[in-house]
């Protein structure tokens, strides 16, 4: 017993030595990269990194799905090997997380635009095909609503019904599945389908101008009577709930819509049906760019850093028939393919002038 | 006297029936909770078992490769055309698909993963080069859905070409489902039919190797001192109640805890087994420290005075007789501590092992994920083939928690004594 005691405290003491001392180990070298960030862009640089690590001599990189803010949070901690070098964004980085980046010493950033998502709303295969216009859904989805009696107010949202929203619609309860507010998914509807729609009222458009608070109030806030439902992050989920519920709308991005394609299909919005090819040349309204930054500091120290970022933006990857493209990802226009790799090859930093 | 024994007697003779009746009742309601409760856990099982086994057998294609020698000319075999092979041999075996867009709809049938395993082939047995072989290939994922019934035949993911293409290849009998060893040794991988959970198995297994050689020894010897030596006042009781506090407290919190001192302050390595041992094992602690003072506990004292009586040393006493045997309850809380850790997520998240790893951790400091942040991950990819692979996580590791959990009953048994 004696024997068996000490072996145990041996151990001990020598787990607790090895605690006190890898910090010299992590903090001598990193060979593998690390990359935080959204979860939107985690699909995608997965695909890459997959790629990369078997086709080169280097480690797969490590990717952490933090959500977009986070990633910067984690991103602008500081340059060295314990801080990530990428961090992934479904949206552009804001002035004020370039400034806490700079204040930290991560001076020098490499901004990557990958191609575009869209975002799209769908319904059973079954259930009828519907065409909307984003004003519809801001009137189905917004918590206050313009009056319909036409007058210069807004009224708790009234309708129960798509029918009600536009008498062209189905008379179908409203239920739409969407994501929550922490999700960069739905901060890019709201910015592109909710203000737009609230945009058609020249009244509230007005407002943005004279009384921005309440233009915000209005045409960023989203009913909570359980019309619309919060489906957490997993969009799996939405998929399964709408195909067992054919009067139900979901929200998500693209990439789900064409993994599932006998399941679900795409609303059209404002007349265009959100294919591929549509969303590419950009007249499906309802897309945004998606991102990944790089700490340049870094492309030195940590191997392999180059070759990712040429494996990502090559052809092959990034290009209208590359393996990205197979995953969902809307590729970007030829030309500005052309100036992203010549950009990325020099390592050409962000300057704070072109976020604002 | 007379009027009032016959009385009780009636009272009794009253209430029987319905006393019977009450305790029927009473049996009947305890059989129902654990009757309904069986049947959530049977339709849990049924759920994930018939959703998950058809990821045990996976499609594969056979394909005549000729490793053609022009490939391997220049430079590193290891970094050759290995996607041409593939190509090569899927265009010969279908003449006449010509068009662009045909062609890439024929390669898209087979796995990207096939070229990684040709490559592998060969760096192993060079003599290959110049041979023709036939080889079983995965198959790209929506193939594998489709054979398994998980797609429509039409309308689904694949055009009619490609379904007449499939059709041709399982007449030939160039097509069959094998049984999946890819799921058991690979790490994760974005192609589901690339994907396998021994990458997360390990890390798992590195983070409760930490988790063991921590929170084992300190919890037993603070149990000892607790039960065996510490005084009764005020400082002990409040470290009590603080222990017991412990047990409950929600376990994202250790992870919270976990990031400010050993990533922040320590400057530990993010996503590293070590990390996730050492936050486990705070978690695991408290847990281990009550299971080992109710064990002691049980010790009857007449065991430590006959010790004592013949001249044992208190340590003595300890060592020799009450640890050994208060040993299999202290096992027992062991083991059920490590499958709660086992089964974890929460705190890994905050610590970085909530991550897309495709390489197998071969050490504590490598970057590692675990098991059930696998299953986490894998239920939330868009492709549709990542559905089985998810329940096929889950039964795996429900099997090692069965099997953790049947080993502590297993100890009681063999080991318990009664006095």
């Amino acid at each position: 017993m004696n024997k068996k005691k000490l072996a145990l405290s041996a151990a001990a003491a020598a787990l607790l030595w090895a605690t006190t001392t890898t910090p010299g180990i992590s903090a001598a070298a990193r060979d593998y990269i690390s990359i935080v960030g959204s979860s939107t862009v985690y699909p995608f640089a997965t695909v890459v990194a997959e790629q990369f690590g078997k086709t080169t001599s280097h480690k797969t990189p490590k990717i952490e799905s933090t959500g977009s803010g986070g990633g910067f949070k984690l991103f602008c901690a500081g340059v060295g090997v314990g801080h990530p070098d990428i961090t992934n964004a479904s949206r552009r980085m804001k002035p004020s997380e370039y400034e806490i980046c700079f204040e930290k010493g991560v001076k020098d950033i490499v901004e990557v635009k990958i191609g575009y998502d869209g975002i799209v709303v769908a319904n059973a295969k079954r259930a009828p095909q519907l065409e909307l216009s984003r004003k519809d859904l801001f009137l189905a989805l917004a918590k206050q609503v313009p009056d319909p009696q036409g007058a210069q107010n807004v009224v708790p949202n009234p309708y129960k019904t798509w029918k009600q929203v536009n008498p062209a619609l189905p008379d179908v309860k409203i239920e739409v599945l969407g994501p929550p507010p922490t999700s960069g998914t739905r901060d890019a509807f709201v910015e592109l389908v909710m203000e737009h729609g609230a945009g058609m009222f020249e009244w509230i458009r007005a407002l943005e101008k004279s009384d921005k608070n309440q233009y915000k109030a209005i045409s960023q806030t989203v009913r909570e009577d359980g019309a619309y439902i919060e489906a957490g992050e997993n969009d799996n989920l939405i998929v399964q709930k709408l195909d067992a519920n054919p009067n139900a709308m979901g929200i998500f991005g693209f990439s789900f819509l064409d993994q599932n394609a006998d399941k679900i299909k795409g609303a059209q919005v404002d007349g265009v049906a959100p294919t591929f090819e549509a969303i590419a040349d950009g007249r499906y309204p309802v897309s945004r760019p998606l991102y990944f930054y790089v700490k340049k500091a870094h492309a030195g120290t940590i191997p392999g850093i180059r070759e990712y970022l040429d494996e990502f933006t090559s052809s092959k990857a990034m290009g209208p028939e590359g393996y990205l493209s197979d995953k969902g990802l809307i590729p970007m226009p030829a030309d500005e393919h052309e100036q992203l790799r010549s950009d990325v090859e020099q390592l050409k930093t962000l300057r704070i002038d072109q976020l604002k | 006297m007379d009027t009032t024994q016959l009385k009780t007697i009636d009272i009794v003779k009253q209430g029987l029936e319905r006393r019977y009746r009450a305790e029927r009742r009473f049996r009947r309601m305890g059989l129902a909770a654990i009757l309904i409760s069986l049947a959530f856990l049977s339709f849990l099982f049924i759920t994930i078992a018939s959703k998950g086994y058809s990821a045990f057998v996976q499609t594969r294609i056979q394909l005549d490769i000729h490793f053609d020698p022009q490939i391997f000319t220049e430079g590193d075999i290891g970094a050759a055309d290995y996607p041409r092979l593939v190509k090569a041999s899927m265009a010969a075996m279908f003449p006449t698909v010509t068009g662009r867009t045909e062609k890439r709809q024929l390669y898209a049938l087979i796995s990207s993963g096939a070229a990684f395993q040709l490559r592998r082939m060969v760096l192993e047995d060079r003599a290959l080069i110049g041979t023709r072989q036939s080889v079983w290939l995965p198959a790209d994922d929506d193939v594998d859905m489709l054979v398994k019934g998980h797609l429509e035949w039409d309308g689904g993911r694949l055009t009619p070409a490609q379904v007449k293409w499939i059709e041709h290849l399982a007449t030939q009998g160039q097509l069959e489902k094998k049984f999946n060893t890819t799921f058991f040794t690979a790490g994760d991988s974005r192609e589901p039919e690339l994907a396998g959970i021994w990458g997360a198995v390990s890390g798992s297994f590195f983070t409760l190797i930490v988790t063991l050689l921590l929170s084992f020894p300190i919890g037993v010897a603070t149990a000892i001192y607790m039960q065996e030596f510490a005084p009764r006042n005020r400082w002990t009781d409040l470290i009590e109640v603080n222990i017991n506090n412990l047990a409950a407290v929600p376990s994202i919190v250790f992870g919270l805890l976990g990031l400010a001192v050993f990533l922040n302050a320590f400057g530990l390595p993010r996503s590293a087994p070590l990390v996730g041992g050492l936050v486990l094992s705070l978690m695991t602690l408290p847990t281990i420290i009550i299971a080992s003072r109710a064990a002691l506990q049980a010790v009857p004292p007449s065991i430590r005075d006959a010790a004592l009586s013949v001249g044992a040393s208190k340590m003595q006493m300890i060592v020799h007789h009450v640890l050994p045997l208060a040993l299999p309850g202290i096992l027992t809380g062991t083991i059920i501590g490590m499958a709660r850790a086992l089964g974890e997520t929460a705190p890994l998240l905050m610590i970085g092992m909530v991550a897309f790893i495709v390489d197998i951790p071969s050490g504590f400091l490598d970057p590692a994920t675990a098991l059930p942040v696998q299953i986490f991950l894998w239920a939330d990819s868009p492709e549709r083939a990542f559905v089985e692979l998810t329940s096929a996580a889950t039964l795996a590791l429900l099997v090692f928690l069965i099997v953790m959990n049947g080993l502590a009953v297993l100890l009681r048994k063999k080991f318990e004594r009664r006095w």
